[in-house]
């Protein structure tokens, strides 16, 4: 059952109020400051952390996230490192790793997603995002998935209807990824109708909702909660405050401090549309007819 | 089938060779194929495999006779299949130009380029983009989008653009536009991802003309099924002039669309041995720490991985990293291949063989001198297998020219001048490009 999650700390994280989801390119630009970026993130108040494993071919990505990758691979980022990391880095939030098939399939010494899967556990990783993993093909990693206690997130586009809908939302477990428009990665200023259809399309699967692509500032947060929306992901926004970093020459922790200033204007957009939304339901109950 | 039999010319009949079942249903060829996308990309995969299926199996609206007709009056087909004479007095058997350098253009690419954009012309798609490693496939993209009067945007590893300029200047001549891609190293694998990033914003009013065997379902099968026509020829051609099937095909392979289009009708015929030919580039050694094969071999050296959609034979690392490639052919510099070959050299039905840069570029001389014929790059490999295997082969070789060699001639200069070979003219002297 898609509601049944696997990870208790996952579930936790949409159990009351909406959840705040950041990512970050996890090794950008070096081992140790993402360490100290990924900290200021849980200290913003974030619920669910997503860590981006790089791969060489990101077509999912758009060009901020695309950026972050390469520089955390120049940097010597790999599966292992990321796992050490996963399992150094101090935080309350669970940890989610989003990363493309590949890395999954290769790992370890068997063929298959499972070694990756055993691995990712152990080092207390409770979920993954495979932004090019369809339906179709996800068996087996849903399988391991099972086996070890982790959830399996899917992305849900604004052209998802139909089967596919019910094909994703029949595997999807944890949370559901719903893109807020089409396109790659990236943040923008607008927030798009797609996302308010996207939604209505969602209401009747019993699964949290938390929505990405284009999130930047407290208002968008705001807007898209008060829509519907049980959390928000933001990357391109974060990994962007990181890049600036970089060609500004800032200290690691002015870059953190910035990381932790946006989280907290996001997560508080969050809540205050969550409460907007939870008194429009009451006056909606209330009202006499 | 027996030799003698003639082949079928009828359309219904064709289309339903056996060779060409494979992958049609679920885009799977053994273990290798399928859909690794974005979800985005999903139902514009399924809108294009609906498409592909009435009009390209099931001939809607006449789409297969309008794509012939356009073939023959706009690219020139059919392409000769000629008797190379010193070639066969020098390695003492029939050898067979199969003339793909003389399709509009100056390579294979044509018939796939002007097949999908005149399926996304049926679909009433009004954008047309693609991608391209050295060039060919998008200016045959731009010339079938000019000649079809579709809007079309290239994407192009930067340095690849550095290697090609002439093909960048065709391309735009053709009014097409060419973005540069400056991610990774510049080639072909950045220019694919590039693209797809672009269809995955754009997919509601855009077909993505892939160049190869490659990506998710249905491009490998419908690219094959494109470039088939050279074998369909082929074979006919060999019948008739020759008095029977060939012993061998040879053809180069990078992503693989020359490679299959030039197998897909001698797939089952069980004598015609298939010879694929891999850049093997300045050697088939890796080196793991800088993440480079300094070869696009991914047949031959490859291992089964994920890549721009489709299960397949890469060059990568231990990690699941993709490789960079190296070849002294852009179009060949490619750390993928088809699907649909990774599963046939598995089942033993085709051969991989590696050349490397130097025999290449022996080839590419030789072809020219020899037979008044300056090749591609690319088509150089096949050339130089030839060289190095002849003994191997049987009595009538056939080599698919996959394309002519105008567009490498200020690499091919470089390159020569690095090398001593044999009876290669000097250009030294001369400073600047041609």
């Amino acid at each position: 059952m898609a509601d049944a999650g696997n990870s208790a700390a996952i579930a936790e994280a949409f159990a009351d109020g909406p959840a705040y989801v950041p990512y970050l390119a996890v090794g950008d630009p070096d081992y140790e400051s993402s360490k100290a970026y990924v900290e200021a993130l849980d200290r913003g108040g974030a619920d669910i952390i997503e860590l981006g494993l790089p791969f060489s071919e990101p077509i999912a990505e758009g060009s901020t996230i695309q950026g972050a990758l390469v520089r955390a691979l120049e940097a010597g980022m790999t599966p292992d490192r990321f796992f050490a990391f996963a399992e150094e880095v101090d935080v309350e939030a669970p940890l989610v790793c989003m990363t493309y098939y590949n890395l999954i399939y290769q790992y370890g010494s068997e063929s298959g997603p499972r070694p990756f899967v055993e691995r990712a556990a152990a080092a207390g990783i409770e979920g993954l995002v495979v932004p090019d993993l369809p339906a179709e093909e996800a068996d087996p990693l849903r399988e391991a998935c099972d086996e070890f206690g982790l959830d399996l997130v899917f992305i849900v586009a604004p052209t998802t209807v139909g089967d596919r809908l019910d094909r994703i939302m029949s595997r999807v477990s944890g949370y559901v990824y719903v893109q807020a428009r089409l396109g790659t990665t990236g943040a923008r200023d607008d927030v798009s109708d797609q996302t308010t259809q996207s939604l209505d399309r969602l209401r009747e699967y019993d699964v949290p909702k938390a929505v990405g692509f284009g999130i930047s500032a407290g208002e968008h947060a705001e807007r898209i909660v008060a829509g519907g929306a049980d959390g928000i992901i933001v990357g391109s926004a974060l990994v962007d405050i990181v890049a600036e970093g970089v060609e500004e020459d800032r200290s690691t922790a002015e870059v953190a401090d910035r990381l932790e200033a946006l989280s907290r204007e996001l997560k508080e957009g969050a809540e205050r549309g969550y409460a907007a939304r939870a008194e429009a339901a009451e006056s909606t109950a209330t009202e006499p007819r | 089938m027996s030799e003698t039999d003639t082949p079928t010319t009828d359309e219904t009949e064709r289309r339903r060779r056996p060779g060409r079942e494979r992958g049609r249903d679920d885009g799977k060829f053994g273990r290798y194929g399928g859909q690794y996308v974005p979800e985005a990309l999903m139902p514009a995969i399924e809108e294009l495999t609906d498409a592909y299926e009435r009009y390209v199996l099931g001939n809607e609206d006449g789409f297969i006779e309008e794509f012939r007709e356009r073939l023959a009056d706009f690219g020139g087909r059919p392409t000769p299949l000629q008797r190379a004479d010193r070639l066969s007095e020098r390695y003492d058997t029939e050898v067979f130009l199969k003339r793909e350098d003389l399709l509009h253009g100056g390579a294979h690419k044509l018939n796939n380029a002007l097949g999908q954009v005149l399926l996304a012309k049926y679909m009433g798609k009004e954008r047309i983009i693609a991608e391209t490693g050295a060039g060919q496939h998008g200016t045959a993209t731009a010339m079938a989008a000019a000649h079809l009067d579709m809007p079309c945007t290239i994407y192009m590893g930067e340095r690849d653009i550095n290697r090609q300029r002439p093909n960048v200047f065709r391309m735009k001549l053709n009014g097409s536009e060419v973005k540069p891609v400056t991610a990774g190293r510049g080639t072909l694998k950045e220019a694919i991802s590039e693209t797809m990033r672009d269809w995955a914003a754009t997919v509601e009013d855009t077909h993505y003309v892939i160049g190869s065997i490659v990506g998710p379902h249905p491009f490998p099968v419908m690219v094959r099924d494109f470039q088939a026509v050279i074998s369909e020829e082929a074979r006919a051609q060999s019948i008739e002039k020759a008095g029977g099937l060939p012993t061998d095909v040879v053809a180069c392979a990078g992503g693989g669309s020359n490679t299959m289009g030039a197998f897909a009708d001698f797939v089952d015929d069980e004598s015609v041995a298939l010879h694929a030919v891999e850049a093997g580039g300045s050697t088939l050694e890796v080196d793991e720490e800088a993440g480079v094969a300094p070869n696009s071999a991914s047949l031959y050296t490859g291992d089964e991985g994920v890549l721009h959609g489709a299960r397949t034979k890469l060059l990568q690392d231990s990690d699941g990293q993709i490789m960079e490639s190296h070849s002294i052919s852009s179009g060949l510099d490619y750390a993928g291949v088809g699907p649909e070959l990774a599963y046939l050299v598995d089942e033993g039905r085709v051969n991989p063989v590696a050349v490397d840069d130097d025999a290449a570029l022996e080839g590419f001389h030789r072809l020219s001198r020899t037979e008044g014929i300056i090749p591609a790059l690319e088509t150089a490999h096949a050339l130089g297998f030839l060289e190095e295997h002849h003994e191997d082969l049987g009595e009538r070789v056939v080599v698919n020219v996959s394309g002519r060699g105008d567009k490498d001639l200020d690499a091919a200069i470089e390159e020569t001048d690095k090398r001593d070979i044999d009876e290669a003219p000097d250009m030294s002297m001369f400073t600047g490009g041609i």
